[in-house]
Parts: structure tokens; sequence; C-alpha cells
């Protein structure tokens, strides 16, 4: 019997009986999809399609068809990559950081926050895809595959090669770690089948539970592989940002090359998470009434962590001005100024308001338990996220050494379409995810059932 | 695979009086075959007398392969196969070759342990496993106990059942 704190907030409202979990969450499962479902899942399609669209465009023209210049040769692409990749950590954070920290109230919430990171990791990956142009042979020649020129390998002391490799482990580890929570679940919707006599649906979901059968020594070996699993995503999510950080901070541009990026990076990176895990769970709460499993105090302690991460942003943007000023490299002091006081005053004031001040307001338990401030604050801070990139990455080369190769950037229609693209395929996935899969842990909340929910 | 088994099977709804049921039903000298729950319940394994699983020591091996692996394919392919000369620097040293080693590292670490575990729990997506009671994966606790593996008669294991908190007693034949 584990003994918990009273002072405590329950963490499942309601008065929930283990049969009440798996009811609640299979149903939704079992069910055919709502109205509100389908018109979600077309407008995401509607984006998807244009996007596609887009992308073919780009596939068929080359790059050139983006706003890049000879000055700015990364911009929204590398922009939109470092962008959604950041959002992905929140979901790697919540279930295996805080799975190691035990924190229990990661249980809600950590499904939907690791597809989320699964998707997210997926749409980050397209940019680069879609940057080097030839897609068909872009991935296999970043990867050390014999070849006919020699062989000539790829380059290993290259920051861009330790991204390929970052990226595709953390995909892939994620989508493992994610697919193993999923299999108890799998099994109780196969039960649930079997009793009701839905054949088909029975013998895919058993497939998809990989024949779970719930035996003593079966869940021991599993909470190992969880365990293990938790332990070793965690410097992985780290080390993802850390590399990606690298790919600026390895290079020799007044602006990039700072060694605050990796921890300033992951923090940001785990900032943007948690907003957008805010911004869709808010709303697959409300759509699949799960009012009861993602409680105002999940939301709370949410908003907390958008606090400490925000204000570790805010600290690493002042730190970067004042080594700027203290380093006494004119180079770098004048894109420090150029960024805040150059023709791109308004992106920086733009971060700067949605990333260091609007976090500040939760500070107030009034605003943080309430979930339309929330809800509100969670998208500023996404857009505050992506002026963040936009701001290192293109502020910092559109003042080339030479003035008269000094040039702005103005993304052409393309851009934007690659960049609806994976909206698309992110809500398209998510919605699909929501209505197939369990959007809770089952197995998870059931074990935590007796001793943190609110009684009768 | 023998066929024609006959099993007392248990069915209990808390987990509390699981673990004293399974302390007092092993105490009377009785083998339980397994207990299936919907969730992992601590301690069960421990009084059920599981050895620890050994798998964290298969990671910790598909792991430091992956190191080794890893460092020797980098060293190799940049400092023998094709050593390139840029700008003066060494063709192959250790800090360049440190992320990918990691990353290859925790890849090879991650899905060893998770094929290794399907592997020795007999998991696979086309075979079904037994249901001694289909409640087992959604609020009941279902102890299954083999009456061959045991000398108390079918009688005797069901009243011990009941003894020790279990809501019903039922009988299953595979």
């Amino acid at each position: 019997m584990q003994v918990t704190s009273t002072l405590r907030e329950p963490l499942v409202t309601g008065g929930k009986t283990v049969r009440d979990v798996s009811e609640d969450i299979s149903r939704q499962v079992e069910g055919k999809p709502t109205s509100l479902w389908w018109i979600a899942f077309g407008i995401s399609s509607v984006l998807f399609l244009f996007g596609a669209y887009c992308f073919w465009i780009l596939l068929w023209n080359g790059v050139g068809v983006w706003g890049l210049n000879k000055t700015i040769g990364w911009a929204w692409d590398i922009t939109n990559f470092v962008w959604w990749v950041g959002i992905g950590h929140a979901g790697t954070l919540i279930s295996a950081i805080l799975l190691l920290f035990r924190q229990r109230w990661r249980m809600s919430i950590n499904r939907a926050a690791e597809a989320m990171t699964i998707f997210a990791v997926i749409c980050a990956a397209s940019f680069p895809l879609a940057h080097m142009g030839r897609l068909w042979i872009g991935p296999v020649w970043s990867l050390p595959l014999p070849n006919t020129f020699g062989s000539l390998w790829v380059n290993f002391n290259s920051p861009l090669l330790w991204d390929v490799f970052a990226i595709s482990t953390y995909f892939s580890v994620s989508l493992l770690f994610w697919y193993m929570g999923l299999i108890p679940d799998f099994a109780v919707i196969r039960d649930r089948a079997v009793r009701t006599g839905h054949n088909v649906r029975a013998a895919i979901y058993n497939a998809l539970s990989f024949g779970w059968s719930g035996g003593a020594k079966t869940w021991m070996r599993y909470e190992s592989v969880a365990l293990i699993l938790a332990g070793l995503s965690t410097p992985l999510v780290l080390s993802v940002h850390t590399i990606v950080s690298m790919d600026f901070a390895t290079s020799v541009i007044p602006g990039w090359h700072a060694t605050i990026f990796p921890p300033y990076f992951v923090a940001g990176a785990i900032f943007s998470g948690f907003a957008m895990v805010l911004t869709l769970l808010l709303v697959t709460r409300k759509l699949f009434h799960l009012e009861d499993y993602i409680t105002i105090y999940h939301v709370e302690l949410m908003n907390i962590i958008i606090i400490i991460t925000g204000s570790i942003v805010g600290i690493a943007y002042i730190t970067e001005f004042f080594i700027a000023w203290y380093g006494q490299v004119p180079a770098e002091q004048y894109t420090f100024i150029n960024r805040a006081f150059g023709p791109y005053w308004w992106a920086y004031a733009s971060m700067m308001t949605c990333n260091v001040i609007s976090p500040q307001l939760f500070w107030f338990k009034k605003i943080r338990t309430n979930l339309v401030a929330t809800f509100i604050i969670s998208i500023i801070v996404n857009i505050g996220m992506w002026f963040e990139r936009f701001v290192i990455i293109a502020t910092s080369i559109h003042r080339d050494y030479l003035p008269s190769s000094w040039s702005m950037f103005y993304p052409t229609f393309y851009d934007v379409g690659q960049y609806i693209f994976t909206f698309g395929l992110f809500f398209c996935a998510f919605l699909l995810f929501a209505k197939y899969f369990p959007v809770i842990n089952m197995a998870e909340v059931k074990s935590i059932l007796k001793s943190t929910s609110e009684k009768k | 695979m023998q066929s024609n088994k006959n099993f007392v099977v248990g069915i209990f709804d808390d987990e509390d009086v699981l673990l004293d049921a399974v302390e007092k039903i092993r105490g009377n000298g009785v083998r339980i075959d397994e207990v299936y729950s919907p969730f992992p319940v601590h301690g069960l394994d421990e009084a059920l007398g599981y050895r620890r699983t050994r798998l964290p020591i298969a990671s910790f091996m598909f792991g430091i392969t992956g190191t080794i692996l890893a460092l020797f394919t980098q060293t190799w392919m940049l400092g023998y196969d094709w050593p390139m000369d840029i700008g003066g620097k060494n063709h192959a040293s250790l800090p360049p070759f440190i992320p990918v080693t990691f990353e290859f590292t925790v890849l090879c670490a991650s899905f060893g342990i998770v094929i290794t575990f399907l592997i020795v729990s007999n998991m696979k997506p086309y075979s079904w496993p037994r249901s001694y009671d289909i409640r087992s994966t959604d609020d009941k606790h279902v102890m299954a106990i083999d009456l061959a593996h045991n000398k108390l008669s079918k009688d005797e294991i069901g009243r011990l059942l009941k003894d020790s908190g279990a809501s019903e007693v039922n009988e299953k034949n595979f």
C-alpha cells in the first residue's frame, strides 16, 4: 500500500472505478467518430492536401521556389524544423523524465504527449528532407552506406550529420516507448471486442497488442523495460536539442557561435513543447469528455513547468546580450544590437513579449488554473518560440560581412505552403490517433486509482 | 503443451487483497501458475517468488555493442578507409565522434531490450493468449492454479481462495 499525501489534489476526479477507466477511454475508440471530429479532420485534410501540392511544386522545381537568397540560405525551413523538434520534446520529458522522478500526474497525459512528439518529429524531418531537394536520394546519402564514389563516407565531424542520427534515433526510440505503453491498452480493447463479438476488431487489436496476456511475470519484465527506456530516453531527449543547437553553435557566424546554445535550446524546446501539449490536450479533453482524467490540477502543473522553462529562456536571452557586450567582439555586438533595433526589431519584440512576458502571468493562481487563459497563452508561447528560432536564424545572417550582400527574407507562397503542410500532417495524424488509439494510458491510470483518486 | 488441463481460477477485485491472498495461498503449499492483472501490481512479483528479471543486463550488452560498433565504424571510415585532410586536422579524433556514438548506443540498447522482451515473453502479433477470464484486462485480478501441479483437491483450493478474499472461484479447462 502506497502512502500518499492527503494535501495533494486528486489526480482522477469523479469517483471513477477501475471499470470506469476502461469504459471511458475505450468507448471513443469503439464508437463512430463524432461530427465534430469529422469537421476537424476535414479541415486538417484540406490543409494537408494544399500543403502536399506546395511540397510537390517544391520537389518538381527545386528549392528556388522558396524565398531563400544568396545571403539567407536558411530561413523558414530550418526555423520550422527547430520549432517542430522543440515541440516534440515535451512528450519525452513527460513520459521519461517524469517517470524517473516518479511524478504520477504524468500518467493521464503521457500518451497524448508522446503521440504529439512522434508526429512533431515527422513534421520537423520534412523540412531538411525537402531542403535537400532530391527527396529520393537525400536520405540515402545522409547515411554511412557503401556507395559507388569510393566508397566516399559521410562526414562524422559535421553537426548536420549528428543531427541525422539524433533525429532518427529520437524518432524511433520515442515510437518504441510510445508503442510499448500502448500494448496493454490494445489488449483491453481486444478483450472488450471479444466480449461484444466484434471478431475483426478483436483480431486487429490482438495483433497490435502482440497477444498481451497481463501475467505477473510479463508485467514485471514490462515495467523493467519501461524504466530502462525512460532512463535511455532522458539523456536522449537532452542530446537531441543539444545537437540541433550545435548546427548553429559550431559555426563561426556571430549570433550563432555561442556556448550557451545547448541548455538554452533544450529549455526552449520543453517550454514550447508544454505549450503545444496544453493546446492539444485542452481541446482533446473537451472533445472526448476527459475532464475527470485531465483535471485543472494537471493543467496547473504543466503551467508551472511553463513558468520555469520560460524564465530559463528569458535568462538565456539576457545572458546572450550580456556576453555580446562583455565579450567585446565588434561583430557579435553588432549582431545583437541589430537583432533588437535593426530591420527585424518586430520579430525580436514579438519573441520577447510572447516568451518572456506572457508566461509570467502564470504566477497568478487564477490565471494558471483558468482554461481559457491557459489556452490563449499556450498559443502565444508557440508563436513566440517560432519567432525565437526565426530571430536566431534569419537575423544572424541577413547582415552579411559585406554590406553589398545585405539582404532581407521574404517568404513565398511555397514557404507558407510547406509550413501549412506540416500543420495538416500533424493534426490529421493526431486526430487519427485520438480516434483509434486509447488517448489515455489506461493501465497506468488504473494503477494509481486507489491511492490518488477522488472518492465518491 | 499438455492437453486437457484443469485450472481453478480465483477472481480478485482489489490489489491489496490479492497480495495478501498470494502470500496465504503460497504459504499453504499451493503452486500458483500465474496471476493476470489489468495493471502492474507492485510487490506481486516478489510475493509470487519470481526472480528479478535480467533484462537490464541484456540492455547494457546491446548498448555496449552499439558503442563499440559506432566508434569502430567512424574511426575506420574517416581514419583508415578514406582519410580526409580538413585544415590539417586529425583524420579521426574522438570528440566529434561522441554524438553519433551516443545516439547509436541508445538506439541499440532500446531496440535490443524491446525485441528481447517480446521474445522472452513469447509475444507475437498472431498469437492469442490463453484467457482464464476475459475481465483480467478490465478490472479483475485473475489467479490461475493448475490442478495437475498441486496435491490439494479442487474443493480445497477453492475454499482456500474464498477464505483469502477471492470474489469468485471458477473452473477452467483447456
